[in-house]
């Protein structure tokens, strides 16, 4: 019983760790996606015009890993991972496909056209039900699809290229692409 | 003077209960059967907004709560129960959509721990009084040895008084 004090401390700490831990690594705007390790949900788009071809589900089994962009004109962060994924598409370093969400035909394209294009494919959802049925929540999110077209992960926000080499990197040599 | 004060109070204390909450209800396109709206109405209170976490999809006017709220109806006209309407939303957004999350094998600490954490506290804090009642009874009831015993005798019986004269 020398000891008892340290039991009040020790809850303490052990709660303090706890919060520590939680308030600095856990993001609780971040909900995990529910569609990792599923197949993409049904769906076929239309290109943004002049920029096709149009995008459906039988489209992202390519037999490789892509990226599958959720982006939209009046989206804001989407600028901020505009130009690393120009690169990744000179660099030939994925596919990337873009999913335009909620957006019009004309804003769509204007924003490609003054941006540059980083997408071999584009859809686009303008109700936003192919969003919902993605669990789309905000934008930009960016899923990773396997060669057999089931959702890797999914990556909310901008894409950064320490995240690309710490997420999406791994799962482009895992799957032998 | 004072008493007004007092009635005053008394209002300020019981205000809660007379100020309704504010309940905003975004009406786009109402369901024409009322017991299906009303029914489409309780599902979505239920739905988190996923863009403004703490709010329902009922009383939040984020882009993606009216459309959800627009789905929560479609699913209702076409005759679906309500846990199929909820399982819908749960298969795209998982159980965080729910603002009362299931209760099964992964919420279980959610759910129980609060009461395991009080019984736990309740035990403790028995043993510790209980602790602290008997503690003064032992010392007191173990306490005399035989010659104290013997003193106590000598004191207390007045023929073997020893008379101081």
């Amino acid at each position: 019983m020398r000891f008892r004090f340290l039991i009040p401390v020790l809850t303490f700490a052990a709660i303090a760790i706890v919060m520590w831990y939680a308030l600095f690594n856990l993001n609780p705007t971040e909900i995990p996606s529910e569609l990792v390790s599923k197949p993409a949900p049904e769906f076929a788009l239309d290109a943004v015009p002049g920029y096709g071809p149009e995008l459906s589900k039988s489209d992202l089994a390519t037999g490789k890993v892509v990226l599958l962009n959720v982006f939209a004109s009046w989206c804001v962060a989407c600028l901020a991972e505009h130009p690393f994924f120009m690169e990744i598409k000179q660099q030939n370093l994925v596919e990337i496909y873009g999913l335009n969400y909620k957006d019009t035909p004309d804003a769509a394209a204007q924003w490609l056209d003054r941006h540059g294009n980083p997408y071999s494919r584009t859809g686009m959802d303008i109700k936003g039900r192919v969003g919902i049925d993605f669990g789309v929540y905000g934008v930009p999110e960016t899923f990773v699809i396997s060669p057999d077209g089931k959702i890797l992960d999914k990556i909310i926000g901008p894409v950064s290229r320490e995240m690309f080499e710490e997420r999406i990197r791994p799962l482009l040599n895992g799957a032998g692409s | 003077m004072r008493s007004l004060f007092r009635a005053l109070l008394l209002l300020l204390l019981l205000a809660p209960a007379w100020i309704a909450p504010a309940v905003a209800v975004f009406v786009e396109e109402k369901l024409d059967d009322p017991t299906l709206e009303a029914r489409a109405r309780d599902i979505s209170a239920g739905i988190r907004c996923l863009v403004c976490q703490n709010q329902s999809i009922l009383d939040s006017n984020a882009d993606l709560a009216k459309d959800l709220r627009q789905i929560v109806r479609e699913r209702v006209a076409i005759g679906e129960s309500d846990t199929e309407v909820r399982g819908y939303l749960v298969t795209r957004y998982g159980d965080w959509v729910l603002l009362d999350p299931p209760f099964k094998l992964t919420t279980l600490l959610l759910w129980l721990g609060p009461a395991v954490i009080f019984i736990l506290g309740a035990i403790a804090a028995i043993v510790f009084l209980l602790g602290r009642n008997r503690r003064p009874d032992d010392a007191e009831s173990a306490g005399l040895s035989p010659q104290e015993e013997a003193e106590i005798d000598r004191l207390l019986d007045p023929e073997g008084h020893e008379q101081k004269s």
